[in-house]
């Protein structure tokens, strides 16, 4: 990075400051996930009944849960599991979107018939019901939420990539590159990759805080993650049964902190397309 | 024209057999073996290999799938192992339900959405623009189970203005004949009042919940639009050929704008189909969302299958549905063709 573009992040930042809110609220979040277990007041797993369904207070800001575990210490441990399920997801299917939209936008022909098949075929399902089906079908457990999810956004990375690939594939530099005698791998991965990563970026982003909706939504259900792990999704679906009778804090605090990391990454990803693409300011 | 609606039909085909493949793959060509599970965990090695072919699990793969599809072409969607009912029985008496709360959700966020993107449109930086940013930006944040969690909080605990949010009908009343399954239009076509009320107010909140998630991509195409239109050619000579504002928004403007919203419509339905299964748990409506978890709950495969079948085929015709509607409104796609 040098001195110019940073110069230029530093004026969007300072011009926009609801993108510079999301970017402090986003590394508070990766500093939860990182160091949450040291920083929660309590351990986030042991139950006392003695001091369940309290309501928040000074020394449960967040209150405690049916079985008296302290909510603010389960919401802050979550973070990490949380966005290490939406972030390997995302980098899976960054990795395979990508691979499979650069072969089919630059080779064209036979590649680019089937891989785009293969994304209509997974866009023509409501995608949660896929991830459903495919996390009932490969076993219940948080990796294959992971697979799951990466798979039901695939399709979006495959037709970012594939469409900049096929504008990009008889540009001057590629034929430049391809006349100085470069295989086609080192053009593609030398070359159009590069090329096209901005705006995959913030595809990355927008895509991210969806990732952590997909997750939390199918936990929400009862797939994945299981009690007494605390994820946020979960935490909600435990408060359920408690809000209609008044105990709003038990899945109060989880789904506030959820929508506030998906608020921040769609705010991100705007702030990220304002930096990149001017033009595209809405 | 028709040649236009037949070539849409033909399009569909290739969608509606990835669906059924899909289903079909979910199933059969993953780890796991069918026939154990269905055994239970104490089977002999006879008891699995005798199931193993009874559900013709020793048979290739193409083979299966073959049966499958004959399996299917006769509206057998197999035994749910927990209720012991067939699953077609089951999904087609639980769909007019979803079918009913989806539809009404997108009612919903139609009504709001549209005006919302057309006066922020109309208005660029004004208040009301900032309001629509902020709910497009918002909307698409919201989990929607913790949203209609929220709603029947505030609206059914606090307030007491809403009926206890689970289920389609308050337990006072007997559910109308079933004539399309949707309550709000049997009570209608049968004539009772009270009943729709009753109907119409348990509806309320969970429709509001699922607006609220495909709320904010219309307002945010709509207002897009709006503003692409309105900065265009033929809108400054309708202004300059001194037309009333009102005509040159309504008729001119806002006509032509709401060809690209036609199109996000298919998306729109996506992330509805999809939080409908959230929604119909945190409400527990009796659709085919709330038949799929329990099923997921209790390890039922079957139905669990002719669940995503069954919206996986509903998207591919809602999707034909909207492209039809385009071809429809939109003239061009007619000549095009």
């Amino acid at each position: 990075m040098d001195a110019a573009t940073f110069k230029h992040i530093k004026y969007v930042l300072g011009e926009n400051p609801v993108t510079l809110f999301a970017f402090v609220l986003f590394t508070v979040f990766v500093l939860f996930a990182l160091v949450g277990p040291w920083i929660a007041p309590y351990d986030p797993l042991v139950t006392d009944t003695a001091r369940a369904m309290q309501a928040p207070s000074a020394a449960h800001w967040f209150g405690t849960d049916a079985v008296g575990r302290d909510i603010l210490s389960r919401v802050i441990v979550a973070t990490r599991l949380d966005f290490g399920i939406a972030i390997s997801a995302v980098a899976l299917s960054f990795v395979f979107g990508i691979a499979l939209g650069l072969a089919a936008g630059f080779f064209g022909g036979w590649w680019d018939r089937i891989i785009s098949r293969l994304a209509d075929t997974i866009m023509a399902f409501p995608l949660f019901v896929l991830a459903m089906g495919i996390v009932a079908a490969l076993g219940n457990s948080v990796a294959n939420i992971v697979y799951a999810t990466a798979i039901i956004n695939l399709p979006f990375y495959i037709r970012v990539a594939r469409a900049e690939a096929n504008i990009r594939r008889d540009a001057g530099f590629v034929e430049a590159a391809r006349l100085t005698g470069n295989s086609d791998w080192r053009i593609l991965s030398h070359h159009v990759f590069p090329n096209i990563l901005p705006p995959v970026m913030v595809q990355v982003s927008l895509n991210m805080g969806w990732a952590i909706l997909n997750a939390a939504g199918l936990s929400f259900i009862g797939l994945g993650v299981r009690p007494p792990i605390p994820e946020w999704g979960i935490m909600v679906a435990e408060g359920a049964t408690y809000i209609v009778s008044g105990a709003w804090w038990v899945a109060f605090f989880p789904g506030m902190v959820l929508m506030l990391a998906v608020f921040c990454f769609n705010l991100l990803g705007d702030g990220l397309r304002d930096m990149i693409d001017p033009r595209r300011r809405t | 024209m028709l040649k236009v609606i037949l070539w849409r039909l033909i399009g569909a085909i290739p969608n509606l057999i990835g669906v059924v493949v899909i289903t079909f793959l979910l199933t059969r060509a993953l780890p796991g073996d069918p026939a154990a599970f269905f055994a239970g965990q104490a089977a002999t090695v006879e008891a699995v290999e005798q199931i193993r072919e009874k559900l013709g699990l020793n048979k290739t793969l193409p083979e299966q799938f073959i049966v499958y599809l004959k399996d299917l072409a006769r509206g057998d969607f197999g035994l749910s192992l927990s209720t012991g009912q067939p699953v077609a029985t089951e999904i087609i008496q639980r769909l007019p339900a979803s079918i009913e709360l989806t539809f009404a959700g997108l009612l919903f966020a139609v009504a709001i959405a549209l005006p919302l993107g057309v006066l922020a449109a109309t208005r660029p930086g004004s208040w009301i623009d900032q309001l629509c940013r902020i709910i497009t930006t918002a909307g698409v944040s919201l989990p929607t189970f913790f949203t209609g969690l929220l709603l029947s909080y505030v609206f059914y605990f606090l307030l007491g203005i809403a009926p206890s949010p689970l289920g389609r009908l308050d337990p006072v009343f007997m559910s109308p004949r079933a004539i399309t399954g949707m309550y709000l239009i049997d009570s209608l076509l049968t004539g009772e009042g009270g009943l729709f009320w009753a109907a119409f107010k348990q509806l309320i909140l969970p429709a509001i919940t699922m607006g609220l998630f495909v709320l904010a991509p219309l307002a945010r195409m709509t207002r897009a639009s709006m503003l692409g239109v309105l900065s265009s050619d033929f809108i400054r000579t309708a202004r300059a050929s001194g037309l009333k504002g009102s005509t040159i928004l309504y008729t001119y403007a806002f006509r032509n704008a709401l060809l690209p919203v036609v199109t996000t419509l298919g998306m729109v339905f996506s992330f509805l189909l999809g939080s409908n299964v959230l929604v119909e748990k945190v409400f527990a409506w009796p659709g085919i969302g709330s038949y799929a978890i329990e099923s997921l709950t209790a390890s039922d495969y079957a139905p669990i299958q002719g669940f995503v079948l069954t919206m996986g085929v509903l998207y591919v015709l809602l999707n034909l549905l909207i492209d039809l509607a385009y071809a429809l409104i939109d003239p061009r796609v007619g000549l095009e063709a």
